[in-house]
């Protein structure tokens, strides 16, 4: 499996694309969840953006993937192009097709946009997955934690500059969360990737940057830049003082939109 | 264990049905029981076995023809926002004016023979499969749709591909419920156009023996209906079964397999 990888990262790797957020907003029934969002995302870098459930995270994300949302804002990639198209996302839940392969499921982009189907290349990232001996079989012979690397094995298929995930491992058991956080840091090394999550400790293993989004109206506060390749060892200690410095940062921010809350109440 | 219950099930209800004729003591030209009607069918099996087929033929024909058709309506439907605005109300419309009705004007129009048998039971199964095909459509998964959204560079790109590798096969199941209330109301459709008028089926046969006093040829010609209709209904489950395997009542008990 290693040797696999190695010969997949080893891959001519495509071009950093940086990415550029600006005056990002959404209201919600009247409320504003956030205003003026300025955000950049360094290109071949992974940017984590942690934030308590609500806070619009997803929201963000949307807009970033260009899907319709109630986000709205100015989304640019850092050389001039749109970044439409050069987006690969990841979902929570796996989204896999119940009634195709894996095989299929991976190459599921290809066949959309009716281009030649890299059959090679979608069982080389299953094998790279873990999941080589399983192209054939259908999602629901699957494991939850199997489902979700067959959903990175897509993603990865895509190919694409920019990956976008959204809260990709939140409903793994946390040993299968671990291995997967190592996986996906591995294959996605030079991406640029923005990921949304609220468990600290993901961030801080697989994020260069760390963003913390949270309040009422949400606001982002000054970054946590972290030294090293992700991702980041469990044994790291500096990571459980983190952890607690990120908590602590959002305990505080969600007792604000609950005082909030009650004022407007 | 399912193959006895089922035999169980059939011996019951021919119990029941000695046991009322018996109690009754009905004449046997209004009620005939088991033993007469189960004569009549051996006695007639040649003339049934004709007029079975032409029934046969007529249903499976409009099975045919309204799955087709109704398929075929909602996808269109389905695709084209438009056509949703103008042809929706027209087919829940059309559901309003019963079969029953216009089963004469078919005759009229398509003569005694089996086209307008074919027609009605096309029309009886039109419906079930357009109405929840064009629903199993619409209720696609966001998620998937959010995925091609994104793989094909924003929503409404490559609209028809999304269609027939996403939307199309996550309705199947839904297409399949509207196959068997289809399977199972289309025999409705063929009987009465054969009462309405022919010269052939088992419901000409039925009226035939009824008008003549030969009420256990009507039973045995009903109950030769009946065991079609069942057959058909289980034929079709069992295909549908093994057409789509992922079906969420078709997944194995343990459908977790270990890491």
């Amino acid at each position: 499996m290693n040797t696999m990888v190695s010969s997949i990262t080893a891959k001519p790797p495509l071009p950093a694309v940086g990415l550029s957020l600006r005056g990002a907003q959404l209201a919600f029934g009247g409320a504003t969840i956030f205003q003026g969002l300025d955000l950049a995302f360094a290109a071949g870098r992974t940017t984590c953006i942690l934030g308590p459930s609500g806070v619009g995270k997803t929201s963000l994300l949307r807009l970033i993937a260009g899907l319709a949302g109630d986000a709205g804002g100015e989304v640019q990639a850092s050389d001039g192009r749109s970044p439409t198209g050069r987006v690969a996302y990841m979902h929570q839940s796996d989204l896999l097709l119940p009634w195709a392969s894996l095989l299929r499921n991976v190459t599921l982009g290809a066949r959309l946009r009716a281009e030649p189907i890299d059959h090679d290349g979608a069982l080389a990232l299953l094998t790279a997955v873990g999941l080589g001996a399983w192209g054939r079989a259908r999602p629901a012979e699957l494991s939850a934690g199997m489902r979700q690397r067959a959903a990175l094995a897509r993603t990865l298929m895509e190919d694409r500059p920019i990956v976008l995930m959204d809260e990709p491992f939140s409903a793994l058991d946390p040993i299968t969360r671990v291995k997967l956080q190592d996986l996906a840091a591995r294959l996605l090394s030079g991406r640029t990737v923005v990921l949304v999550t609220h468990d600290p400790l993901e961030a801080l293993r697989l994020g260069h940057v760390v963003h913390v989004l949270s309040g009422r109206p949400a606001f982002l506060d000054r970054p946590l830049t972290l030294g090293g390749e992700p991702p980041r060892p469990l044994e790291d200690r500096s990571l459980v003082e983190l952890q607690a410095e990120l908590l602590r940062r959002l305990t505080s921010a969600h007792r604000e939109s609950w005082q909030t809350a009650e004022q407007a109440s | 264990m399912k193959a006895l219950r089922a035999a169980i099930i059939v011996c019951g209800l021919f119990a029941a049905w000695a046991l009322v004729t018996w109690i009754t003591a009905a004449p046997h030209y209004i009620l005939p029981g088991p033993g007469r009607v189960l004569q009549a069918l051996w006695a007639h099996r040649a003339l049934l076995a004709g007029h079975a087929a032409v029934t046969a033929a007529e249903i499976v024909l409009g099975l045919f023809l309204g799955t087709v058709f109704g398929s075929l309506s909602a996808i269109t439907v389905a695709s084209f926002r438009t056509m949703r605005r103008w042809l929706l109300p027209i087919m829940v419309a059309s559901q309003a004016i019963p079969v029953f009705a216009i089963a004469p004007l078919l005759v009229l129009w398509l003569g005694y023979g089996m086209a307008s048998k074919v027609a009605m039971a096309t029309i009886i199964i039109f419906f079930p499969v357009a109405a929840t095909f064009i629903d199993g459509l619409q209720r696609t998964d966001r998620g998937w749709l959010d995925l091609a959204a994104v793989m094909t560079g924003g929503a409404g790109q490559r609209r028809l591909a999304t269609l027939w590798h996403v939307r199309l096969p996550a309705a199947l199941p839904a297409l399949a419920s509207g196959l068997r209330v289809g399977a199972a109301v289309a025999p409705i459709g063929a009987v009465i156009g054969e009462w309405v008028g022919s010269g052939a089926g088992l419901g000409y046969l039925m009226l035939h023996a009824n008008a003549r006093v030969q009420t256990d040829l009507m039973f045995a010609a009903m109950l030769t209906l009946a065991v079609f209709a069942i057959v058909l209904y289980f034929t079709v489950d069992a295909l549908l079964r093994r057409l789509l395997p992922w079906q969420p009542d078709r997944l194995p008990a343990a459908a977790t397999t270990a890491e």
